[in-house]
C-alpha cells in the first residue's frame, strides 16, 4: 500500500507540477541561490561554504543514492534543482528526454583543462560536451578485508572476479559475508566481463549466461545493496564485496579512522572493470542557470576540484589539478588508474528501454530466484 | 438536514481530493506506454485541440501493460507471497496485540491512561529511525547477538530474512491493532460477565462464551487496519528482509525507478487496489449489513 500511495503521491505532484509553468527567472544576473542535488558523502562542505563566500550564492544541498531516483525526479520536471549529478550512462536518456539545457560555454572559463581522452569516453554520451562537464570518475571492483580473505583463501591473490563469481570461492568466503550491489546494469557489465563476453552486448543468449552465473553465485550472497557494504566493510562484519572504488576506498579510511585493525582493500580485476562518471547538469527548469554555471566554473579551477577529490577520494578528469591533489591519492593505482589499468577499463553504454527491461527482470530473477 | 448535508459534504470532497482523483491519475497511467520524454509516458492530452484532442488521448489508451503483466508470473508470485506475508504478520498481531489490549481493559483507569500513552508513544520518533534501530539489533555482531553470547547461548542470524520482516511489520503495527481491540473490550459491561459466571461459567469460559465473541469487530477492525497497509509495504522488507523476500511494493518500486516504466507500476498498483481493498470493502459493507 505504501508502494500504491507514493505512486498516487507521485502522480498529484506530477498534475500539481503540470499546472505551474516554471517561472523564467526573474533577474538572471543577480540569483543569489543555488540548489544542488547530488549523490551523498560526495563534496566537501568546506567547497560549498568558500563557494558561498566568494560569490555570495546561498547553496542548498540535498543528496540521494541512486541514479533511478534521480532520473525518475528529474524526467518528471519541477524539481527546483539547478544542478544535478547524473552518471556517464544515464546522460544520452536525459539529453534525449529534453530533460536538461545546454551548457552556455562562455560562462565556464577552465573547460580546457579536462583530460582529452577521458572527454573522447565522455563524448560517445554526449558528443562534444554540450550538456555535461564530468565531476568525479571512479571504477567498480572488489572491495575486501584483507585478513579475512587471506584466512580464507590463503595464497590466492585477489585479481580476478573468478574471487566473487565462481561458488568454489564464495563457498569459502560465505560464513564472513558476500554483498553484492544491486544495481542491475553494472553487476550485468561484471558478469559479461568475466564470462569473456562484450560488457554492452545487446544479445540476449550473454545476458542469459551472465544470469546463469549469477543465479549460481547468489545463495553465497549476504546481501544484494549498494551503500550497505562501505559500512560493513569498514566493521569487518563482511570480508567481500562488489564495489565502487571511491566507496570502498572510504571504507578503508573509516576503518583505519576507527583502528579496529580491519583492513580494507580494494581491487580492479584483470578481466576488465567498468569507468563510470558522474557529471554536472543543468535541468531544463533550472530556476537559477546562471548560478549554476558559476558553480561549475568554480569546481573547474583547478585549486578546487583537487580539494573536492582529497576528500571523496575519487580522481576527477582536470589535468591541471592532478599535481595539487594529496600525494596519497594521486598516486594510488586504484584511484587514479595507470594507463595499464586504463586499458581494461571500458564505458557502459545505455540500453534502449526493451533491453532494459529484459535486464532488469532477469536482474530480479537474480535477486528473488524467480 | 441541511446542514448534515453539508457535513457530509467534507469527507465527501476529501475523497475525492485525495483518493478518486490519484486513482484516476494512477489509473490513466496503467493505460499508458511508457516513453523517452518529459513526464516519462504517453499519450499526453492536447488541451490546445479541444475534445479532438481528448478523444485522441482516449483512442491512445490500451491495456497492453496488464497484459504484460498477466504473461509473467513474478507479479502473480509478488502478489501471493505479499498476500503470505501480510496475513502470518496479521495472525501474529492478534496473537501478540489481544493480551495486551486485554491486559489494558483489565486495569484501573488512571493506570489505562498510562498504558495508552504508553502504545502511542513510539510514534513519537520517526518510524524509519525505529526500523533502523531494528537493523542494529539484529545484525550479526548486534546486541541481540551481545546478549545472546554474554548469557552462554546460540547466535541468533535472521537480519534479511522473512523472519526479519515479520518481526518489523509486528512491531510497527502493533499499535493499530491494540487500540481498536482496547477500544472494544474497554467499552465491555462487566456485568456481561457477572451474569455469565451467575449462571454457572467459570471465569474460563466467560471469556470464551462472552469476552471473546463480542471483541471480534475489534479484532477484525485491527486485522484489516494493518493487512491492508503491510501487503504492499516497502520500507520494512527493504531495509530488514532478504533480497529473496518478493513483495509487491518492492514489485512496484522496481518497475517505477528502475525500469522507468511508469504505466506498469500503476498497473501492478491498481491491481493491488482492485483485488486487496474492493473485497475487503464488499466484505466489510456486508459485515455492517449483518449487524444491522
Amino acid at each position: 500500500m505504501r508502494g500504491w500511495m507514493t505512486a498516487a503521491a507521485a502522480a498529484l505532484a506530477l498534475a500539481v507540477s503540470a499546472c505551474s509553468q516554471p517561472g523564467a527567472e526573474t533577474d538572471a544576473a543577480a540569483s543569489t541561490e543555488l540548489r544542488i542535488y547530488n549523490w551523498s558523502d560526495y563534496i566537501d562542505p568546506a567547497l560549498l561554504t568558500d563557494f558561498t563566500k566568494e560569490t555570495g550564492i546561498k547553496v542548498t544541498y540535498d543528496t540521494f543514492d541512486s541514479n533511478e531516483v534521480l532520473e525518475t525526479k528529474v524526467l518528471q520536471g519541477g524539481t527546483g534543482y539547478d544542478i544535478v549529478v547524473p552518471s556517464n550512462r544515464n546522460l544520452p536518456r536525459y539529453i534525449q528526454a529534453g530533460a536538461i539545457q545546454p551548457l552556455d560555454k562562455a560562462k565556464l572559463p577552465g573547460l580546457d583543462k579536462l583530460a582529452p581522452d577521458l572527454m573522447a569516453k565522455l563524448g560517445r554520451f554526449d558528443p562534444d560536451g554540450k550538456f555535461a562537464v564530468p565531476y568525479m570518475q571512479g571504477t567498480i571492483g572488489i572491495g575486501y578485508n584483507e585478513d579475512a580473505v587471506k584466512k580464507r583463501l590463503p595464497g590466492v591473490t585477489i585479481d580476478s572476479w573468478a574471487i566473487l563469481f565462481e561458488p568454489a570461492n564464495l563457498a569459502k568466503l560465505k560464513d564472513c559475508g558476500v554483498y553484492f550491489l544491486d544495481a542491475s546494469e553494472d553487476m550485468f557489465a561484471m558478469a559479461l566481463v568475466y564470462l569473456g563476453k562484450d560488457p554492452n552486448s545487446t544479445n540476449p543468449a550473454d545476458y542469459a549466461a551472465a544470469t546463469d552465473l549469477m543465479l549460481k553465485a547468489r545463495p553465497y550472497v549476504r546481501k544484494f545493496h549498494s551503500s550497505e557494504y562501505v559500512d560493513a566493510l569498514a566493521n569487518g562484519d563482511i570480508c567481500a564485496a562488489v564495489g565502487y572504488s571511491g566507496d570502498v576506498l572510504q571504507a578503508k579510511a573509516r576503518a583505519e579512522e576507527a583502528k579496529n585493525g580491519v583492513k580494507v582493500a580494494y581491487a580492479v580485476p584483470k578481466e576488465g572493470s567498468e569507468i563510470w562518471f558522474d557529471v554536472f547538469t543543468i535541468p531544463k527548469d533550472a530556476p537559477h542557470p546562471d548560478a549554476a554555471h558559476k558553480f561549475i566554473a568554480f569546481m573547474l579551477r583547478p585549486d578546487i576540484i583537487a580539494r573536492a577529490s582529497n576528500f571523496t577520494q575519487y580522481a576527477n578528469a582536470n589535468t591541471a589539478a592532478t599535481p595539487l591533489v594529496d600525494e596519497a591519492i594521486r598516486t594510488d593505482p586504484n584511484i587514479y588508474p595507470s594507463s595499464q589499468l586504463s586499458q581494461r577499463l571500458f564505458v557502459s553504454t545505455t540500453r534502449d528501454q526493451a533491453l532494459l527491461r529484459d535486464v532488469n527482470r532477469q536482474w530480479t530473477k537474480v535477486l528473488t530466484g524467480r | 438536514m441541511r446542514r448534515r448535508g453539508l457535513a457530509a459534504l467534507l469527507p465527501i470532497l476529501w475523497l475525492a481530493i485525495f483518493f478518486a482523483f490519484p486513482f484516476l491519475l494512477v489509473a490513466r497511467l496503467s493505460l499508458s506506454d511508457s516513453a523517452l520524454a518529459m513526464p516519462p509516458y504517453t499519450p499526453q492530452i492536447d488541451w490546445g485541440q479541444g475534445l479532438a484532442g481528448l478523444s485522441a488521448f482516449l483512442a491512445a489508451l490500451d491495456g497492453e501493460t496488464y497484459a504484460r503483466l498477466a504473461q509473467d508470473r513474478l507479479y502473480l508470485d509478488a502478489w501471493l507471497s505479499s498476500l503470505r506475508i501480510a496475513g502470518t504478520a496479521a495472525a501474529l498481531l492478534l496473537l501478540v496485540g489481544y493480551p495486551i489490549a486485554y491486559g489494558m481493559a483489565r486495569c484501573p483507569s488512571r493506570v489505562r491512561q498510562v498504558l495508552v500513552m504508553a502504545v502511542i508513544l513510539p510514534f513519537w520518533t520517526s518510524f524509519l529511525i525505529r526500523i533502523y534501530a531494528w537493523i542494529a539489533i539484529l545484525k550479526p555482531a548486534g546486541l541481540l547477538n551481545a546478549a545472546l553470547g554474554a548469557v552462554g547461548l546460540p547466535r541468533i542470524d535472521i537480519l534479511n530474512t522473512e523472519a526479519a520482516v515479520l518481526l518489523g511489520l509486528v512491531y510497527a503495527y502493533l499499535p493499530f491493532m491494540v487500540l481498536p481491540l482496547y477500544a472494544v473490550l474497554d467499552r465491555q459491561d462487566d456485568s456481561l460477565i457477572e451474569a455469565a459466571e451467575d449462571l454457572g461459567c467459570t471465569s474460563m469460559q466467560a471469556f470464551w462464551r462472552v469476552t471473546f465473541p463480542l471483541s471480534l469487530p475489534g479484532a477484525a477492525a485491527g486485522a484489516l487496519l494493518c493487512f491492508i497497509p503491510m501487503a504492499g509495504e516497502f520500507v520494512i522488507p527493504d531495509l530488514l528482509g532478504g533480497s529473496e523476500t518478493l513483495m509487491l511494493g518492492r514489485v512496484i518500486w522496481t518497475e517505477f525507478f528502475a525500469n522507468r516504466d511508469w504505466p506498469a507500476a500503476s498497473a501492478v498498483a491498481i491491481v493491488l487496489l482492485a483485488t486487496l481493498v474492493i473485497p475487503i470493502l464488499l466484505w466489510e459493507r456486508q459485515q455492517a449489513k449483518v449487524l444491522r
